[in-house]
């Protein structure tokens, strides 16, 4: 059983991948780190469709088969009348198996010196003269005040860290896809490709997904954006897209979840305190991918604060540091699909239709993105921008 | 307001959205706050598996 300390350097509050690439980078850096997860441990339940590319997680951690489910090689976009276009991907892409990979991630932060609680849920911060100076949590049934300089909030989507320091986490319902994922067994599917769905019929504003497991399971899921949502639920759409493409599917595993499409909280940081992944809103707005993005504002949030720590200066305007790094590296990007997203999601039927008509006039071997990209400025040049960032630079989420 | 916790999956989903911090999880459920609810409905919007709805 681990001995709480009275005080950590830093405290890091959720082990998804966000929380525990800090705690990781926190306590590499000469932070003492401690790292609280209200779950019985990280990765359960997994909410996600576990699509990644390999490239993106590669500078985290090293490949292990064990958290492999498949490697993809190949994406199948399906518009609405059914057409579809077959994409090759720059790189490989893995759908991973998060229920190891998670646990993998943390693990990785303990080797480094970071301290993991389980069954150990923050139920508020604590001040002192007005300033952040520690967490207050359940850890089984006992409630501890623990001290620490930083807090580093990865809470998720329903992050309560930020709400208690003050900063305004509120989503916009056109900026949150609604989501429900089956994970299916007994199908006869190819494992190397994933497929999208997309049409105001099949998933308004956003996609129903496919996501091989193997050759007869996968992540079948659909996310709908929150200001299209009508009365039938996102898990009508779902059940009845499975109804008609797997009727004799079995469901091995249900999960419900929702995906920030937001752009990046205006601050997600203040004194003592730095927000990141899925709280601080760092998803790409588009794909909805966001394992790759948090685990990168993670290592910049790690870092951070052990530096803080170094230097004896744990204000907001020493914390910008962070908002930098995570600008330099990915703002730009995030804001532009963020931009072209209302834009590429909100595609009437009959404007989809036509783009997979002219794309899949070229030969699949030969629909290099290149050659998609010239296609599309020349049948439909408004559409360029958007496709070429939302299934190209973010690859597979 | 009422949380059906038979459809509820405590996904946080409808948290992330609510104006006025009425819906929290806590202990493995979903927490709503009618005192706190200023009715706006958008929990029941988000909800993907509309959990939520406006009878007491
Ligand atoms: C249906 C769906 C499909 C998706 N598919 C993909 C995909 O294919 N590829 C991709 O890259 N991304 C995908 N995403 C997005 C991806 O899952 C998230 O962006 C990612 O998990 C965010 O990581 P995080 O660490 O910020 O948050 P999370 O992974 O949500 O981790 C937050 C952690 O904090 C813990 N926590 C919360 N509150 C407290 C508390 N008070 N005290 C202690 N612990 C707490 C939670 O238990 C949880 O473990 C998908 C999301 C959804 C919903
Ligand atoms: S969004 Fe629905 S399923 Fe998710 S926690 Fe809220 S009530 Fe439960
Ligand atoms: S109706 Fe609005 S205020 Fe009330 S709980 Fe739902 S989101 Fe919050």
């Amino acid at each position: 059983m681990s001995i709480i300390k009275d005080y950590y350097d830093v405290i890091v509050i959720g082990a998804g991948p966000a929380g525990s690439v800090s705690a990781r980078f926190a306590a590499e850096n000469g932070a003492s780190t401690l790292l609280l997860e209200r779950d019985q441990g990280p990765g359960n339940p997994v909410r996600c469709a576990e699509g990644v590319s390999h490239n993106g997680i590669v500078p985290f951690i090293e490949i292990d088969p064990k958290w492999i489910s498949t490697k993809i090689e190949q994406a199948r976009l399906y518009s609405p009348n059914g057409d579809y276009l077959d994409m090759f991907q720059n790189g490989t892409g893995y759908v991973l198996d998060r229920t190891l990979f998670d646990p993998a991630l943390a693990n990785l932060a303990c080797q480094k010196g970071a301290q993991l609680l389980t069954k150990a849920d923050a139920i508020g911060l604590i001040y002192d003269n007005d300033k952040i100076s520690g967490v207050k949590f359940r850890y089984f049934d006992k409630i501890y005040d623990v001290k620490c300089k930083i807090v580093i909030g990865a809470d998720g989507i329903e992050s309560r860290v930020g709400r208690w320091a003050g900063i305004d986490t509120v989503l916009d319902l056109k900026d949150l896809d609604t989501c429900v994922q089956y994970t299916l067994t007994g199908l006869d599917i190819s494992s190397l490709r994933v497929d999208f769905f997309f049409g105001r019929e099949v998933a308004p504003g956003g996609y129903i997904w496919i996501f091989p497991k193997s050759k007869d399971t996968a992540n079948v899921g659909i996310g709908i954006a929150g200001d299209l949502v009508t009365d039938k639920s996102p898990k009508e759409y779902l059940d009845e897209f499975i109804e008609k493409k797997f009727p004799n599917a079995s469901v091995l595993r249900s999960v419900c979840g929702g995906v920030p499409t937001a752009k990046m909280l205006k601050n997600p940081i203040t004194d003592n305190l730095i927000l990141v992944g899925d709280a601080a809103h760092q998803v790409n707005p588009i794909t909805g991918g966001g394992i790759v993005q948090v685990m990168i504002a993670g290592q910049f949030a790690g870092e951070t604060a052990a530096e803080a720590i170094k230097a004896n200066n744990y204000s907001e305007k020493f914390l910008r540091k962070y908002i930098k790094k995570w600008n330099n590296r990915l703002g730009a990007n995030q804001s532009f699909m963020y931009s072209v997203k209302e834009k590429f999601m909100r595609m009437d039927n009959e404007r989809f239709n036509n783009l997979v008509k002219i794309c899949s006039a070229i030969p699949s071997e030969k629909l290099t993105l290149k050659e998609f990209f010239k296609t599309i400025v020349k049948g439909d040049p408004m559409m360029i921008l958007q496709l070429a960032k939302a299934f190209v630079t973010s690859k597979l989420k | 307001m009422t949380i059906n916790p038979y459809l509820c999956d405590v996904c946080g989903t409808c948290v992330s959205v609510c104006p006025v911090d009425a819906i929290v999880v806590e202990e493995n459920r979903v927490v709503l706050d009618n005192e706190k609810c200023i009715r706006c409905r958008k929990c029941v919007i988000v909800c993907p598996v509309k959990a939520i709805s406006e009878k007491n």
